[in-house]
């Protein structure tokens, strides 16, 4: 069978700067990828460039072994929190039922069922009770919540969060990375851009170390090293280098 | 008033009126994409813009046709969104800077074109100069007709692609990953905008016309938090709008339309902004003042409850004491202690208040409350399960959840020691054995 996701040579630049570098990676299905890096190693830019947001200079991407015009109903992309105005007149459900947008097709209204799929969507993520409020009366949390819960109601098989993570509460934390693991185990594959590195060994089965080009590629526990991360950050990763030294040190003692 | 009704009954005065109705419910129903997609400037500028075109399409023409004028205006409308966009694009020039250079330079160029056709001898160019400030009188049938028709398709066109509108307008990016075509989409909602800014040239004017487009959509924004209700009412603030700017203006010699359209809408959208149930000023105020009146009474009882609670022997004390406790203003004040001594709640005798037994369970109630909440931050993880990421409220614990709260409240020593007799007697409440 094949992958949900092959990405081949990849690069992309702006202004003639590369961003991305000849990026090849495929991804197996049911597995949650963590894709980290450190600030401006082009994270975002990998996924918006995977679905075709950003042109590419060059380099071919297959979804399920096809092009992404045929598979787009397959896909689903959780953007950034801070990409919309959450002044619009809307409330919660009707952002997700947008995530069913692409199914019912162009010109029709949502039906009741898509209504339904929204509503027990919006329940997954422990939304319903915020259902009819405006979105600019949620809090950060919730509102990536909604975000979340506008992906699941696309039913997709293959998807694309940036930095869920990202200013939420604790609470929010705990409930994306059970919606993550509830995906997984149906089967679904889910890439997150991430950038906390203590939680990546928690969250994550395979990740995708990125500064430019791909620095390494694999499995959580064979790839995520300190030497990898080193390779990553460059210099930039203090802390990790201190956390081995004062293991020793109290071994010392 | 009676020329008014004989005026009405002129089959003239009724297209005129029809054409403008139309016209208002178009602009004020794509102004609210324009204003959603932050786009109110960009309406302004392609208004303005349209004077050349106007100009333009006269030169070549010869007569006064709406037909061409509106071709002339949107095809010189189209080109200055195109420059803003180029500029911005190609520049370190921002968008508001890019949209002031090209209005301005557009309209300039618009004036001087204008001044150039009257002074001009040949040709018929009576009526041109009312494209700056409008004049619905000077509509003819034919133009009417054609205005109304272009109204009814971008009405019809906003109806069928109502969804897709919505959602490349909250969320492009997201639009694009469900595989719409977004940059046509785009282009066909600037289009729309743009012929709903010339069509309205010659009755608004292109000094006023972006106010049209974006005056409803303001002051509709103001009732509604839906998307569709918002859309519908500034329709129809527009239309009405529209009809009583022209109603006055052809019954009056010598007012032009647009300024009489835009005073109209623009009492809506302050009638709106006072009124208005959503963001309102008035509702703001009252809510804030109701909010101040309820923590002040609050206030006023913990701070009551806490001396009770500090001094078990005395259970008078004098009113300066409790507010100094927590200070609020001398206008509450008087309103607090009026407020809870005809509730019952406390009794006052020369500057002495007291709790009465109803105070005592009020206050009690509200302390308990308080402190659990107080605890309950302290402890905020260790219940996140049950909350479930909800705001708090003690309803939602678990039976254990909230012993444990209690036996946490009596750990920190923020047990309320007094219990009110009712609540003694009646155990209520499952919790007081634990206390």
């Amino acid at each position: 069978m094949a992958h949900p996701l092959s990405v081949e040579n990849i690069t992309v630049a702006y202004h003639k700067k590369p961003v991305l570098q000849e990026v090849s990676f495929s991804v197996p299905e049911g597995k949650l990828i963590g894709i980290i890096g450190p600030n401006g190693a082009g994270k975002s830019t990998l996924i918006k460039t995977i679905l075709g947001l950003i042109p590419k200079a060059s380099g071919s991407i297959e979804f399920f072994g096809d092009t992404y015009k045929k598979q787009i109903k397959r896909i689903g992309y959780v953007p950034q929190r801070g990409t919309v105005d959450w002044d619009f007149p809307t409330n919660a459900l009707d952002v997700v039922t947008m995530g069913r947008y692409g199914h019912i097709g162009w010109m029709k209204r949502p039906k009741k069922e898509d209504i339904e799929i929204a509503k027990a969507c919006l329940k997954k993520v422990g939304m319903l009770e915020y259902a009819n409020r405006q979105i600019s009366q949620l809090s950060g949390g919730q509102q990536q919540r909604v975000f979340l819960a506008r992906a699941l109601a696309q039913d997709a098989d293959l998807y694309f969060m940036d930095e869920p993570f990202v200013g939420v509460d604790a609470a929010t934390e705990k409930a994306i990375v059970t919606l993550l693991n509830e995906l997984k185990e149906r089967g679904k594959t889910v890439l997150v851009v991430h950038h906390d590195l203590q939680t990546v060994k928690e969250y994550f089965d395979w990740v995708l170390l990125l500064n430019m080009r791909v620095i390494a590629y694999g499995k959580t526990e064979e790839v995520f090293n300190l030497e990898n991360l080193q390779k990553t950050y460059g210099g930039k990763l203090a802390f990790l280098e201190e956390r081995p030294t004062l293991v020793k040190e109290n071994r010392s003692v | 008033m009676k020329e008014f009704f004989l005026q009405f009954q002129d089959p003239n005065t009724q297209w005129v009126l029809f054409g403008t109705l139309l016209l208002g419910l178009s602009s004020g129903v794509l102004g609210s994409f324009a204003l959603l997609r932050k786009q109110s400037l960009i309406g302004d500028a392609m208004a303005h813009a349209a004077l050349p075109g106007v100009c333009i399409a006269f030169l070549l023409y010869g007569s006064k046709s709406l037909f061409w004028f509106i071709i002339g205006a949107a095809i010189s409308g189209f080109i200055s969104t195109w420059l803003i966009h180029i500029i911005v694009k190609k520049s370190r020039i921002k968008e508001d800077s890019a949209i002031g250079i090209v209005l301005s330079v557009f309209f300039g160029f618009g004036i001087v074109l204008l001044t150039y056709i009257q002074n001009e001898s040949t040709g018929n160019k009576s009526g041109l100069d009312d494209f700056i400030f409008g004049q619905a009188a000077s509509l003819v049938k034919s133009d009417v007709i054609l205005i109304s028709t272009i109204s009814v398709v971008l009405l019809l066109l906003t109806t069928l692609f109502y969804k897709e509108f919505k959602i490349i307008t909250f969320d492009p990016s997201f639009a694009k990953g469900i595989g719409l075509p977004v940059k046509w989409f785009d282009s066909i909602l600037i289009i729309m905008i743009v012929l709903a800014v010339v069509i309205g040239l010659q009755t608004v004017g292109v000094i006023l016309m972006a106010a049209m487009l974006i005056t409803p959509a303001i002051a509709a924004r103001y009732w509604t938090d839906r998307l569709s209700f918002m859309i519908i009412l500034a329709g129809l603030i527009g239309a009405f709008s529209g009809g009583v700017g022209t109603l006055i203006s052809t019954t009056t010699k010598g007012l032009p339309t647009g300024p009489l359209i835009i005073v109209a809408a623009t009492s809506i959208f302050i009638l709106s902004l006072i009124f208005g149930p959503k963001k309102g000023l008035l509702q703001a105020f009252i809510k804030h003042l109701k909010l101040r009146k309820k923590t002040a009474l609050n206030q006023f009882l913990l701070s009551l409850y806490d001396l009770n609670e500090q001094s078990l022997h005395s259970k008078l004390f004098s009113e300066i004491e409790v507010f100094e406790k927590r200070k609020i203003s001398k206008s509450l004040q008087q309103y607090v202690i009026k407020e809870l001594s005809n509730k019952g709640l406390i009794s006052v005798e020369d500057g002495q208040v007291s709790l009465t037994d109803k105070g005592l369970e009020a206050a009690y109630e509200l302390v308990l409350n308080h402190r659990l909440y107080e605890t309950y931050l302290m402890h905020e993880l260790e219940f996140q399960e049950v909350m479930s990421h909800k705001e708090f409220s003690i309803s939602l614990l678990t039976e254990k959840e909230k012993q444990k709260l209690y036996q946490l409240l009596e750990l920190h020593g923020r047990k309320p020691v007094l219990v009110p007799n009712s609540l003694r007697a009646h155990k209520k409440k499952v919790f007081i054995h634990e206390l």
